[in-house]
């Protein structure tokens, strides 16, 4: 039925099977769509957010989902900027993830924030203090850039490639990529740096506050860092996906040992920087504020097991898996590797975000608890259904994986 | 200098928590003068609007030797680099060099919370529903038309009466005067207050009886550590009353020796 718009030599499933596969998707979206309503007409009191908890679960997913799609600017560096050509055969698949991890992101955020139409007020009355705004600014540019990498590959549709217009403006958009490769290494360096910086500035909250270089705390590089490490493991995460989904090889072996090469490489730096930046906290700011490192674990669930977990199991264990030749060939190894990553990424996100706010700064506060609201996962999983489905319609109509026909021969 | 015109104000708060009973009569002082939305069920304490909330603390000990004390905790109008200032994307919030004050502007607030993350004070507080004052129990007939209320998914916090600043101003122009005499500009929980706990004035001016207030030995801030740089002191003999208002390693907090005076 929908034959004509697939990539040529390629084979997909029938209609209804790809119709039955959405569906799942579409519900999350659906959930998501009556939750993001909900907020929307009745306003945040639809969720368990309150005055102690201004961040909670769409925050933490923001701030994961943009760390998980840094692949897609760092592939595109290590492709155009550094040269690393057999990445090209999964860098559309980057792109993809990225644009559905911003814009997601940037979905999410238009709920989060209590005046949405004021949204544009960020960027008016801008206050280039606050690393919020630098945020802002950023994901919104990043967003556009991410657009305009993924609209070659949409002209690329075999109905739309027939339109010699359209084939030409794509081609050209091809031979210019390179420059927005280094503009979006440019703005995801920024941006992701800045979401660190927005805990790391908060001065009051000893638990986020970090000392740094200039205006930028430690957590801004920290976090470009740690995005960095774990954007690539999420990219080779999706497209293993796809390739077991598929039942196919999708991209060939040298791209993804690349990939994880680096990612465990930049995640053994992260983790040799983050526990210098955590043993310079424990003996800097947190004495300074009267405090001891175990104050901040004295109530509630977020134990010091965090800390264990997030540089211990999550950290340095896939490090070590990634950096090891034979462990990241093996393709258990490999996917293990990279869950561990992207696993401590969220669990560093989620610990900055929640964590921080959970932890009372006054004596006599109270420590205080948060689970979502139905509405709040709502949003939070509907990126996820999105995901899905703009990935599986991605590859259904588009020849997102170059190398796919070359390795898949169809047989007749 | 230039005189006049509010040059070089800094306008603080002196809470002497010996005198404070507790009685909370600030808290209903300060949502009468601001015109605070309340809920029909007001039990989520996590939800509620408040600009000045009472804290109650207590030295731990078993009876007969429990000793009780309350906190009331405005807006701490912090200093220079103030933890919320900073850190808000749209401009939303400001300190007034001229007067010391933070500023909450409603109607350019997106709603982010991002303040509200940064501020250590739990001062700031978001408007989870639309406003709402309860018709026909009296509530709508002392509205203030001084001050704005505010919409649904905005942040508010304390603004040191600040429309009281202006109406005084005001007064003091209409008579061809540029300074502000002490007292004419007060808060309404100092103004208030049973007990006369709260004194409230120019702390950059040492005519003003706040600016000799906090340099007493038992003066002492919220948070002092921290840099904040409040605008609010607290006042109390007691020690284990000012060990609570901040966080201390063993053996960092200094006990004041008391002394018999003359």
């Amino acid at each position: 039925m929908d034959s004509a718009l697939f990539p040529e030599g390629v084979k997909r499933c029938s209609p209804k099977v790809f119709l039955l596969w959405t569906l799942p998707w579409l519900c999350l979206l659906a959930w998501g769509g009556l939750s993001a309503f909900l907020c929307l007409y009745k306003g945040l009191n639809q969720t368990n957010m309150n005055d102690y908890f201004a961040f909670a679960v769409w925050i933490v997913f923001d701030l994961a989902v943009i760390a998980l799609g840094a692949g897609a600017f760092f592939t595109g560096f290590l492709t155009y900027i550094i040269g690393k050509k057999e990445l090209k055969d999964i860098l559309n698949a980057a792109v993809i993830i990225g644009f559905i991890c911003y814009s997601g992101a940037i979905a999410m955020l238009g709920i989060d924030i209590g005046q949405p139409i004021r949204g544009w007020f960020i960027f008016w009355h801008v206050n280039v203090h606050s690393m919020l705004a630098e945020v802002s600014f950023c994901i919104t540019c990043y967003l556009g850039v991410l657009a305009i990498e993924y609209l070659p590959l949409i002209l690329e549709n075999r109905q739309l490639d027939k339109v010699k217009e359209l084939r030409l403006f794509g081609h050209n958009l091809h031979g210019i990529m390179a420059v927005f490769a280094a503009t979006g290494t440019f703005l995801s360096f920024f941006h992701q740096g800045s979401l660190g910086g927005m805990y790391g500035v908060m001065y009051a909250r000893p638990f986020a506050f970090r000392e740094g270089f200039y205006i930028w705390p430690w957590t801004f590089f920290l976090f470009i860092l740690s995005a960095i490490a774990a954007g690539p493991a999420f990219t080779i995460l999706c497209t293993k996906l796809a390739e077991k989904i598929t039942r196919k090889k999708l991209v060939p072996e040298k791209a993804f040992q690349t990939l994880a090469k680096i990612s465990g490489w930049l995640l053994a730096l992260y983790m040799v920087l983050k526990i210098t930046d955590t043993v310079n906290w424990i003996y800097g700011v947190v004495p300074r504020a009267g405090l001891a490192f175990m104050d901040f674990y004295r109530e509630g669930p977020y134990g010091v097991w965090l800390v264990v977990a997030e540089i211990g199991i999550f950290g340095i264990i896939p490090a070590i898996i990634l950096l090891v030749p034979k462990a990241r060939q093996h393709e258990g190894w490999l996917i293990t590797g990279c869950l561990l990553n992207c696993t401590g990424i969220v669990i560093n996100r989620f610990v900055f975000t929640v964590v921080s706010l959970a932890v009372p700064v006054m004596p006599f506060d109270k420590f205080v608890s948060y689970l979502p609201t139905w509405q709040e996962w709502g949003i939070a999983f509907a990126v996820i259904g999105y995901g899905f489905l703009l990935f599986s319609l991605s590859y259904r109509y588009l020849p997102v994986f170059p190398r796919e026909r070359e390795l898949n021969p169809l047989s007749e | 200098m230039e005189k006049g015109h509010g040059h070089g104000n800094s306008y603080g708060m002196v809470i002497d928590l010996d005198k404070c009973t507790g009685c909370g009569t600030c808290m209903v002082a300060c949502a009468a003068e601001n015109n605070l939305a309340v809920r029909p069920d007001e039990s989520d304490k996590q939800r509620s609007i408040t600009w000045m909330r009472l804290y109650k603390v207590t030295n731990g000990k078993e009876f007969p030797h429990t000793e009780v004390c309350y906190f009331p905790r405005p807006c701490m109008q912090c200093d220079h680099h103030t933890p919320c200032v900073s850190v808000c994307p749209a401009t939303a919030t400001k300190m007034d060099y001229h007067t010391g004050i933070v500023s909450q502007i409603y109607t350019r607030c997106i709603g982010c919370r991002y303040c509200i993350a940064a501020c250590p004070y739990h001062a700031r507080t978001f408007n989870w529903w639309d406003a709402y004052f309860p018709k026909g129990k009296g509530l709508e007939r002392y509205l203030s038309p001084e001050v704005s209320p505010r919409m649904r998914g905005v942040v508010e916090k304390c603004t040191f009466c600040h429309h009281r600043l202006m109406r005084a101003k005001n007064n003091a122009y209409a008579e061809e005067r540029r300074e502000l005499e002490e007292g004419e500009y007060i808060t309404a929980c100092t103004e208030a207050c049973p007990a006369q706990a709260i004194t409230f004035g120019d702390l950059k001016n040492p005519e003003h009886k706040v600016s000799e207030l906090v340099k007493s030995r038992y003066a002492f801030r919220l948070l002092e550590k921290l840099g904040t740089e409040p605008k609010v002191y607290y006042l109390s003999t007691k020690d284990w009353v000012r060990r609570m208002a901040d966080n201390y390693l063993p053996g960092e907090f200094k006990p004041i020796a008391k002394v018999k005076l003359g």
